[in-house]
């Protein structure tokens, strides 16, 4: 029981990017936008939030830079396809690559540097044995996602702004005939989107591992997109499927260092052939898939024609 | 104010400028990029698009480098035409290289002078891996509904696993004191190159003789006709019976045999035996390669061409300029957004209203 406090605690350390990427990614697609480019975004989010903490001190600083510059790079996707009507798909992939890329370039001067990592706690809660080391020592940040997934939750259903955002994804043309603005709303959603993939490549680097390495973020991004399939776009999903996948990335190491003798290579292949699994189990039914996809998922919109 | 308005029909001349626009762009943000980290512009500029082809050495390089993206992305401009997103050309590219030189190893020993047939077989494996590694996306698509993008894309990363993992036991070299490599390959076993004293390799003629098969398949056939209807118009597809199943399987089964190919020509040729990194990055670079070449698979050998030239004016300007070769990356980037960017202009048209 004493060793599984530990890892509980980390397989929610590691699900926590997860998670946040996983929340940006299904407003998007609530707004009917696919944006490929979450991989990128997380890089250059994370590399730029180190660089800013190191410099500044101040990891709430380093989290503020990282999610302005995947606001930055969003806002630039929005205007290619949304106002642009370029392809979703294409480019998406072009910021991913952009982002590992520019990413690399940016941190060869931060490569080996380490930041002093912190201690984090509740007052009381955290002196609860089992439970306290278990979910009440971490990161002010994996609060703040769970704070950020019932925020969705309410937004999505019980809100009037969040009414529209699922109206635009389901139907721009009825959304747009009624008077609001898509191309607004999208740009919106997108921003938000753009915000806490940011938010979850900083935690990356700054929390999680944390220090810059090239291509740190592992596809990490991408199975934040598998999760919102994987959710049915449902944020209480998400939440459960980035722990989840937390707690298969933990396992993995610690089957490592507990000298189970499967090389280090296959272990690692774990996340990803999970993902791969999850989308085959959930896609499966084609027929569930569509009820729960919105319906103008990946489709753009031009209010002009 | 510019406005944009749109075209009554798209516009055909736009659809082949938007390409040259796009470089000149990429050239032009280059200039500022340069520009910005204090390097003199022009001069670094020609580091990237004179200084690799300024002699036949730096012809022959261009094209070592341009015979894998050119292989790659002819089968993804077939894909994409279908409207099948092959994400995974790199794990691909990775499967074909492993089975390749798993086949080169077991032969090459003492006694086995390699020779056509045994690198046939070795090239034949390579494109055999790779389809087995598209064929795994295929299924899951086919059967079970799964998103070809994030799967295939997921398999890029369990294929350089697997490839880490043999390079570090199984096709280790003995007597290699450890390193996470194979033994070299025999020169029996290595492919021929084509011009005498540069190490431009058979690879370029595959390539070559990949995009006009590709370019006669797509425009000359009716298979290929029915697949380029499944991806611009699937209802009139389905309306027409022409199977949305079989485009998935030949194109993803194409597509993966050519990265792999690549793959198997880049271990029995520039590299010359099998190490934890194989590629870098053509599989994704071909993506844009494909895009920039309008789908076409001749259009693709100039924009493998562009392509070639952004990695080795990567490698030059490590030692020329003292900048890291990741730059290439950022161009990469730049060249896809640009194109996307210059692709509104086929269907719109730049008006200046007040």
């Amino acid at each position: 029981m004493d060793a599984l406090a530990p890892l509980l605690a980390s397989a929610i350390n590691a699900g926590t990017p997860l998670m946040l990427a996983a929340l940006g990614l299904l407003i998007n697609e609530k707004s009917g936008v696919i944006n490929l480019g979450s991989e990128g975004m997380m890089l250059v989010a994370a590399v730029i939030g180190f660089a800013v903490t190191l410099h500044s001190g101040s990891v709430a600083v380093g989290f503020m830079a990282g999610a302005i510059s995947g606001m930055v790079l969003a806002g630039f996707f929005a205007w290619l396809t949304v106002w642009l009507g370029a392809n979703q798909v294409a480019t998406g992939l072009a910021l991913s690559l952009f982002g590992a890329g520019a990413s690399a370039y940016i941190g060869i001067d931060y490569v080996g540097e380490t930041l002093q990592g912190g201690r984090y706690g509740i007052p009381l809660l955290e002196d609860i044995p089992l439970l306290g080391t278990a979910l009440f020592r971490q990161h002010p940040m994996v609060y703040f996602s769970l704070v950020l997934c019932a925020a969705i939750i309410w937004f999505l259903n019980r809100t009037r702004a969040g009414l529209i955002l699922r109206a635009v994804g389901e139907s721009p043309s009825s959304a747009h005939s009624l008077g609001y603005d898509v191309r607004r709303i999208r740009l919106a959603a997108l921003l938000f989107g753009g915000a806490c993939c940011g938010l979850a490549g900083a935690f990356m680097s700054l929390v999680y591992t944390p220090m810059w390495v090239e291509d740190m973020v592992a596809g990490r991004g991408w199975i934040a997109l598998a999760l919102t399939t994987f959710a049915t776009w449902r944020p209480a999903r998400v939440l459960a499927g980035a722990y989840l996948f937390g707690g298969i990335t933990i396992l993995t190491y610690h089957m490592q260092a507990l000298g189970v003798p499967i090389a280090s290579q296959l272990l690692s292949m774990l996340p990803y052939l999970a993902t791969v699994l999850v989308l085959v189990l959930i896609s499966r039914n084609a027929s569930w898939i569509r009820l729960n996809m919105p319906a103008s998922l990946g489709k753009n919109f031009n209010p002009n024609t | 104010m510019l406005k944009l308005e749109p075209r009554a029909h798209p516009s055909v001349w736009m659809s082949w400028l938007s390409p040259v626009l796009a470089v000149l762009l990429t050239m032009a943000c280059g200039l500022l990029l340069f520009m910005a980290v204090g390097k003199d512009p022009l001069a670094s500029l020609a580091v990237f698009f004179l200084e690799p082809i300024k002699d036949l050495r730096g012809w022959s390089e261009v094209g070592v480098k341009l015979a894998p993206l050119l292989l790659i992305s002819v089968g993804l401009a077939m894909c994409f035409r279908a409207n099948v997103f092959n994400i995974g050309a790199e794990g691909q590219l990775v499967l074909g290289a492993i089975t390749a030189g798993a086949v080169v190893l077991y032969f090459d020993d003492e006694t086995a002078q390699g020779g056509f047939w045994l690198i046939s077989l070795a090239l034949i494996a390579g494109a055999a891996g790779g389809m087995l590694w598209a064929g795994i996306t295929a299924f899951l698509r086919d059967r079970y509904n799964a998103n070809e993008i994030l799967v295939s894309l997921m398999l890029v990363y369990v294929a350089e696993l697997l490839l880490s993992y043999l390079v570090h036991g199984a096709l280790m070299d003995p007597d290699g004191f450890g390193f996470p490599q194979s033994r070299l390959f025999s020169d029996g076993f290595l492919l021929p190159t084509v011009l005498p004293g540069t190490r431009l390799h058979l690879g370029i003629i595959l390539a070559l003789a990949a995009s006009l098969i590709g370019w006669l398949y797509l425009s000359r056939s009716f298979s290929g006709f029915k697949l380029q209807v499944g991806g611009m118009a699937p209802l009139a597809a389905r309306y027409a019976g022409f199977s949305a199943r079989r485009s998935l399987w030949v194109t993803m089964l194409v597509s993966g045999g050519l990265a792999g190919l690549a793959g198997a020509c880049e271990i029995m040729g520039p590299i010359g035996q099998l190490t934890p990194s194989v590629s870098p990055g053509y599989g994704f670079a071909a993506i844009i390669v494909a895009f920039v070449g309008r789908l076409h698979p001749v259009g693709v050998i100039f924009s493998s061409f562009i392509m070639a030239l952004l990695y080795i004016g990567g490698e030059l300007s490590q030692s020329r300029l003292g900048m890291p070769s990741a730059i290439t990356g950022i161009f990469q980037g730049i060249l896809l957004f640009s194109l996307l960017a210059c692709d509104v202009l086929i269907h719109n048209r730049l008006r200046w209203r007040r």
